[in-house]
């Protein structure tokens, strides 16, 4: 077990080498952000060679790039443009992205299990129908749609929640955009589960806790439910890097000054160390998401062993 | 407190499925009776005054800073403020005088050093200050900011303090109408902290205007309040002004209609149709000093050889402006029928109708016009802008659509969208675009100067499509070295007649500010320069 933890940390590095790498290059080939700082005026040549100088994009690209990477192994992720150090607008972002996704997960588990397991049992029957056409609707809904519709109804027509996050982004702001954020996912969870449930119930071990004369509750608990979440697990696990990235446009919708936001605002100013240095983070957590769902494996699954 | 927040959370959901309408279970509190809270952006740059060349700084300098001049609200004519009087004989050599009583909010005098070293400071290259070129007309600026190398001296040489009260400019050239720019925020005073404490000041600006900084959250918000002790006569109505910034214009716009907001000063295009339907008289809609043009590349010979200005001429009769302005903008934009805009007033030398025929939709006109000047380059235009902002995608299409239509060929024009902004400026910067691409100017200074010279006159900062025309570059001089501002004003008059004739850029319309207000505040208005003028909001 520990050998393989320190095996799967290890192949981290060339992921998150090459990663950043990619992330860099790519920013680095929307061209030169010097010249959109000066708006409709033509930049100065002498002002906009000295920022050049010093973002140091007067140099070629792999040295940008070693010179970047030399920074971020001593903990200095750059300066964004308006002064602020990259460091500083992770500190503001992260945690509010974390809330979020928190809240979002927590919704996608407690109410997409418990559907899914709903409806599985009850296959074929009207429950069951009514929740896969339900999720259905939803998944096709996009994210946009939902997010803007709840927000007229909850925060300006019914006046029951504040349609925007203020800065602090507390957990109870954070409860409609979280809903609206795990919606989707909360829908293919609960498919998810409901076809693993359906499938196992008519397995082997099922019938022989059956036979044995278990109650049901502790049948579906202990015996089915357990076997039927690994494929769940696994789309959750992925999920927290998808929704910490990509909340980009529940959080635009929202007012949440996440790192969808922060993303964003990199992407369309062309502020490489911005984007770089958070989507490195999100790599990290991606990276770290995976190797805790492979670890899950194990335990809801003694069959499964690391050595 | 977590348990304490959940537990309001319970209540406010309980309420929902009762749909029960509670109001206020949001939080988010608003900053007490009398302050106005206002949507904002992030600002891009530093809060300099002479780094601050976008509308979101220029928000929060126009409530901490007074200049020499200021531009009036309405009219836009620039009045004295801080100058008591700016003398000259040859318009040349300037002599500023400065009014009594003046000091910044920390209690520091405002002196004529206040000036002199904040211009000083902007002009100096190794300070990377983005407006640093509004100085080239001060005496000294090329041994400050050379275009390359290192700067030979590390103050202006055509400015002298004289006493506490008065200091000197001399100017590289006449230019006559030069105070009147002096409203724009990087000639701003500073105080000695920023020299001395330059992260402090940053963190939390300090200077002489209605209001004082009390909190700076970068990237999410801004308080400011009153200022009691200020000493000029537009005093802040309101006892503060809450900045708040939004990740997305729609969100603010529906806080505002929640109630949680007062001021949105950026109408998102997909509400414009529903605005006045939502807010009524609360909506504000009125030119500012932004145009859009369609700028040719002149420095490609298939567009600046003899007999294309037909062609030129032509494209422009083409477009059916009242049709895009009113479909695609909902009347926040206006045909324009000149290069500059009617935010200037008669003063600053606005005149409408310069373009003449060649601004008036006519396709039968048109197509000739086109086909005398031996038709389009190649057979066809591309249309180049970023399209990341502004509709600009929506009106290239309608803009193409109109001119295809007119030449009967549904080939002759298509759209170029270029992904970011910062893309797109650096494909004009490097002459790149041999087609025409979208050029807008935001006025620095209500001056017809301000739309003409740095944009058409030969070898001018912002001239993209290397235009060049000796004529119009004479009427230019001859303008800026007259003493009184209706003859300049007629001689530029002039000089947008040859751009008339040779079309190097197509006029397209005039941006208007838009802005809405909640019931809770009164008396909004915006400046020429699409900023609201928050020191006269009334509140309650």
């Amino acid at each position: 077990m520990g050998r393989y933890v320190i095996r799967r940390l290890l192949q981290m590095v060339p992921v998150f080498i090459g990663s950043t790498f990619l992330i860099f290059f790519m920013v680095y080939a929307l061209g030169d952000p010097v010249a959109a700082l000066f708006g409709d005026k033509a930049p100065d040549p002498a002002t906009a060679a000295r920022i050049r100088q010093e973002l140091y994009l007067d140099e070629p690209l792999w040295k940008q790039y070693g010179h970047y990477m030399g920074q971020i192994l001593s903990g200095n992720f750059g300066t964004a443009f308006n002064g602020q150090p990259v460091t500083e607008l992770m500190a503001d972002a992260f945690p509010v992205t974390l809330r979020l996704t928190l809240v979002a997960i927590l919704f996608e588990i407690v109410f997409g299990i418990t559907l899914g397991v709903l409806s599985g049992l009850r296959r074929g029957r009207s429950a069951d129908t009514t929740v896969l056409l339900l999720t259905l609707i939803v998944v096709s809904v996009p994210t946009f749609v939902s997010g803007y519709v709840l927000q007229y109804l909850f925060g300006v027509k019914w006046g029951i929640v504040s349609p925007s996050v203020s800065p602090e982004a507390p957990f109870d702001e954070l409860m409609l955009p979280g809903i609206v954020l795990a919606l989707t996912s909360l829908a293919y969870v609960t498919r998810l589960s409901r076809t693993s449930i359906a499938e196992n119930s008519r397995a082997d071990y099922v019938r022989t806790a059956v036979a044995k004369g278990l109650p049901r509750r502790r049948v579906v608990t202990r015996h089915l439910l357990r076997n039927s979440l690994i494929p769940v697990v696994t789309f959750i696990g992925t999920d927290i890097g998808a929704l910490m990235g990509g909340a980009i446009v529940t959080e635009r919708i929202f007012n949440i000054h996440g790192v969808g936001f922060q993303l964003y605002q990199g992407i369309l100013r062309q502020n490489s160390p911005t984007v770089v240095g958070f989507v490195t983070i999100l790599v990290i957590v991606f990276l770290l998401a995976n190797l805790l769902v492979d670890l899950l494996y194990a335990v809801l699954d003694p069959r499964i062993r690391y050595a | 407190m977590r348990g304490a927040t959940r537990a309001r959370w319970a209540v406010c959901a309980l309420s929902a499925v009762l749909a029960a309408a509670t109001a206020g279970c949001g939080g988010g509190g608003s900053g007490g009776s009398g302050v106005v809270r206002a949507s904002w952006g992030d600002p891009q740059n530093q809060l300099e005054p002479a780094n601050t060349n976008e509308v979101q700084g220029g928000k929060v300098l126009a409530m901490i800073f007074r200049g020499l001049k200021r531009y009036d609200p309405r009219s836009g004519a620039a009045e004295n403020m801080l100058a008591d009087k700016i003398e000259t004989s040859d318009q040349q050599n300037f002599t500023v005088t400065l009014k009594d009583g003046w000091t910044f909010s920390n209690g520091e005098k405002v002196t004529s050093k206040s000036f002199v070293d904040a211009w000083n400071y902007a002009a100096l290259v190794d300070n990377k200050q983005k407006n640093a070129s509004f100085f080239e007309y001060v005496d000294g600026y090329d041994k400050v900011h050379p275009s390359g190398g290192r700067a030979t001296a590390k103050t202006l040489s055509g400015l002298a303090v004289k006493d506490d009260k008065t200091f000197t400019v001399r100017l590289r050239t006449k230019f006559s109408t030069w105070p009147d720019t002096l409203g724009y925020a990087a000639y701003a005073p500073l105080p000695r902290a920023f020299f001395d404490d330059h992260v402090n000041w940053l963190k939390k600006p300090v200077g002489n205007g209605p209001y004082t900084i009390d909190s700076y959250a970068k990237g999410s918000a801004m308080k400011l309040t009153r200022w009691d002790g200020y000493p000029g006569d537009d005093k802040a109505r309101n006892t503060g002004v809450e900045l708040r910034v939004y990740t997305d214009n729609n969100t603010a716009y529906t806080d505002l209609q929640a109630g949680n907001l007062d001021l949105v000063d950026d109408i998102p295009s997909a509400q414009l149709k529903n605005v006045k339907a939502d807010l009524g008289d609360r909506y504000i809609n009125q030119p500012a000093g932004i145009i859009q043009t369609l700028v040719f590349p002149m420095y490609d010979p298939n567009w600046s050889k003899n007999g294309m200005e037909k062609v030129r001429r032509g494209l422009s009769m083409a477009i059916n402006r009242e049709q895009i302005t009113d479909q695609i903008y909902q009347k926040t934009r206006t045909p324009a029928t000149d290069w500059t805009s009617p935010a200037l007033g008669d003063q600053g030398g606005y005149k409408a109708g310069l373009c003449g025929d060649a601004c008036t939709f006519d396709s039968a006109a048109a197509k000739k016009l086109i086909q005398d000047g031996g038709g389009l380059p190649g057979g066809r235009i591309t249309l180049t802008s970023n399209v990341d902002t502004g509709s600009h995608r929506v009106w290239m299409d309608a803009v193409c659509n109109s001119i295809n239509t007119a030449l009967g060929n549904d080939k002759a024009c298509i759209v170029n969208p270029v992904g970011t902004f910062a893309d797109f400026r650096n494909q004009i910067t490097e002459q790149r675009l041999s087609n025409p691409f979208r050029s807008g100017w935001q006025m620095d200074y209500p001056l017809i100067q301000n739309f003409l010279q740095p944009l058409y006159y030969t070898n001018a900062s912002s001239n993209y499509g290397k235009f060049s025309d000796p004529q119009f570059d004479k009427l230019v001089d001859e303008a800026n070295a007259d003493g009184s501002q209706s003859a300049a004003n007629a001689k530029f008059h002039d000089a947008e007649r040859i751009l008339a004739r040779e079309m190097p850029a197509i006029p397209l319309w005039y941006q208007n500010g838009s802005a809405g207000y909640s019931e809770r505040v009164s008396d909004v208005t915006l400046n020429p320069f699409s900023v609201p003028v928050y020191e006269q909001i009334k509140v309650g």
